[in-house]
């Protein structure tokens, strides 16, 4: 049993320790001020819509960004439509239906290990698994095996190559563990008595997951999506793996075009030593903030729909 | 989408002059695709070229990847890809693998980078160093702690010792020619991937001392001394004049690109190629670096017009060429 202190000493304590937190948030809501002001005042004067639809060019005022803002858009769009259904599925599957066994004991230590995983092995994986697919349809693209015509939106061809599909799925997986843990702690959340309750009035197990469990726990899944694409939208590691490029005249039309990146984009420009390059590079990180707020702002909306209050 | 990109494009081609020499009629029906890759260093380069060329013939889809001199050349060995940027010649192993996969090649210097030696504004000591002093500045064995240690006249300052990062081309050609393939560079330097970092270090502290491309210090010649090198006939400044005469030696280096030759023979490769060398000594300069001597351009010609395969720094013997630039290519 501790000794007995007296109020004061009590309040002091406590005022500290709130003083502490206080300097704490402050210190990191400076620093992420102090960036994002810096960035601003940088990149504000060369931002237009004209960086936003041009191609790139050798010239800072003439060059844009129209390749690498829609190939990360497409890239990152096919790699949360992936990524969502497989990680909350996995996440389902194994906190629901599965018994305890030392299978799914395995299973979920692998989950926990893949999370720590630097990505640029993803990226190895993916060019071996969907860019190359193993070598099985032969190692030139030009023996690829071609499904519809290459300028209609549905050409596929395989294997994929580096393409904007083989770079999505790339990063699906490097997201995915991150999916499925944050989705497995959702649904950990939602108290069992609700479940016992559903059981009771005779619900089957599907019944209560799409009912009452799933709802409960889409804040938390959202959160964990949220999380996981502003990881996706700012790799590059595993794409340049993946036979990333950096110059592209066309924006992607079907899944098997070609694409570049804004971390890689924004990478190079910083790199190069004239500083109207370095300016176009805080104009180039600033559009690629907006596009992460666009993504999570469709987690934030697809929360706000699917959420169902518990009664 | 389209319509935005055709107004644009039809912006930009009413706005600028063509550089294109070839008719235009010609490039307009080009068609294809053209897959490049490699060297950062060289990118700005083929950068210019691919966009220049694409105003003209804007069918032909030409993309440019940044896998690093050492990463193109594996593509390319493997024939994946129709040209390979390098920043130094392909090594004797990687000529091995293309001959392995059947790929023949036509090897094609495009610029010059000099690497610059630099020291800070307020180093009123030095303005010149010989090419053995360089070496004993960033050897391993060369034990240099200060200024002193280079040059007994000079103050006993500590000396700071700045370097690109140890992957890079650049770092890779430095070694070779202070230090030999064998020896090793020191250890206890400032290392930075950024060569931005490299010029914000130096032009911060008196007692620094490092190197990059020409293109940095060209940008930079307010914050950053450039030194004068000695190898043999007296110090001489780094300069867009010496650099391409060759005068600064040793530390110009030629930039290459290299055209798979079964690539060649598709028309909207060997128009990009014929584009490329033509429009090079113009655009080379537009984005920081150095054309080379003509007398060495029109033997490039020569050579890209017979295209005659196989590189000219390697011995049919396999050993390793090394010299000049204006010499291995006389």
């Amino acid at each position: 049993m501790a000794q007995e202190r007296s109020p004061a000493s009590r309040l002091f304590a406590n005022r500290a320790f709130l003083w502490a937190c206080l300097v704490a948030m402050n210190l990191a809501v400076l620093v992420l001020v102090v960036l994002l002001v810096s960035i601003f005042w940088q990149g504000w004067d060369t931002l237009s819509w004209k960086f936003i639809t041009n191609f790139a060019s050798r010239k800072p005022s003439e060059a844009g960004i129209a390749a690498p803002l829609w190939g990360s858009v497409w890239v990152c769009a096919i790699c949360g439509l992936v990524a969502l259904p497989l990680g909350v599925g996995t996440a389902i599957y194994l906190e629901e239906f599965a018994k305890r066994t030392r299978f799914t004991r395995i299973v979920q230590t692998n989950i926990m290990n893949l999370a720590g995983v630097p990505s640029i092995v993803y990226g190895i994986l993916g060019l071996t698994a969907f860019a190359r697919m193993f070598g099985a349809f032969g190692t030139n693209v030009d023996e690829a095996i071609e499904f519809g015509n290459s300028e209609s939106l549905w050409y596929i061809r395989l294997p994929f190559g580096s393409s904007v599909l083989a770079g999505g799925l790339t990063l699906m997986l490097v997201i995915l563990p991150v999916v499925i843990i944050s989705t497995q702690e959702a649904l950990r959340a939602v108290p069992s008595s609700l479940r016992a309750g559903s059981f009771a009035l005779g619900a089957t197990r599907w019944q209560t997951v799409w009912g009452l469990t799933l709802p409960a726990a889409i804040p938390g899944i959202m959160t964990g999506a949220i999380l996981a694409m502003s990881r996706a939208i700012g790799e590059s590691a595993p794409l340049l793996v993946l036979g990333g490029l950096l110059l592209v005249f066309n924006t992607p039309e079907n899944l098997m075009s070609d694409f570049a990146i804004l971390p890689l984009q924004i990478f190079n420009w910083a790199g190069r030593p004239q500083d109207a390059f370095h300016a176009i590079a805080a104009s180039a990180i600033i559009v690629q903030l907006v596009v992460l707020l666009a993504f999570n702002g469709v987690a934030v909306l697809i929360r706000q729909k699917l959420q169902k209050p518990l009664q | 989408m389209p319509r935005t990109f055709t107004t644009i494009a039809a912006g930009i081609l009413a706005s600028t002059t063509l550089l294109a020499a070839a008719p235009a009629q010609d490039m307009k029906s080009l068609k294809g695709a053209i897959k490049i890759d490699g060297s950062s260093t060289v990118y700005p380069i083929t950068e210019a070229v691919a966009e220049e060329f694409n105003k003209s013939a804007s069918k032909v889809r030409v993309t440019v990847g940044i896998s690093g001199t050492g990463g193109g050349f594996k593509r390319f060995c493997a024939g994946e890809i129709d040209i390979s940027d390098a920043s130094r010649p392909i090594k004797k192993s990687e000529t091995d693998t293309a001959a392995k996969a059947k790929v023949e090649y036509v090897e094609l210097p495009v610029a010059y980078d000099g690497l610059t030696i630099v020291v800070n504004p307020k180093n009123t000591w030095c303005n010149s160093l010989t090419v053995e002093q360089v070496k004993k500045i960033y050897s391993a064995s060369g034990g240099v702690k200060t200024w002193k240690d280079v040059d007994p006249s000079w103050p006993a300052n500590p000396i700071k010792v700045y370097s690109p990062g140890t992957d890079s081309g650049t770092f890779d050609y430095f070694k070779e020619v202070t230090v030999g393939k064998d020896g090793s560079i020191r250890s206890d330097m400032s290392v930075s991937e950024d060569d931005n970092v490299l010029v914000r270090g130096v032009s911060g502290d008196e007692n620094a001392i490092g190197f990059f491309g020409c293109a940095y210090y060209f940008e930079n010649k307010d914050k950053v001394k450039s030194l004068a090198i000695d190898g043999g006939s007296g110090p001489v400044a780094p300069t867009v004049d010496t650099i391409e005469n060759g005068s600064y030696a040793p530390f110009s280096r030629p930039l290459f690109i290299y055209v798979n030759k079964a690539s060649a023979a598709r028309p909207e490769v060997a128009a990009f190629v014929e584009f490329y060398l033509k429009n090079a000594p113009e655009l080379v300069s537009e984005v920081g670096y150095v054309k080379l001597p003509d007398a060495i351009y029109a033997k490039v010609s020569a050579n890209w017009n017979a295209r005659r395969t196989g590189t000219q720094f390697t011995t049919p013997a396999g050993e390793a060429v090394t010299g000049a630039l204006a010499k291995v290519y006389e």
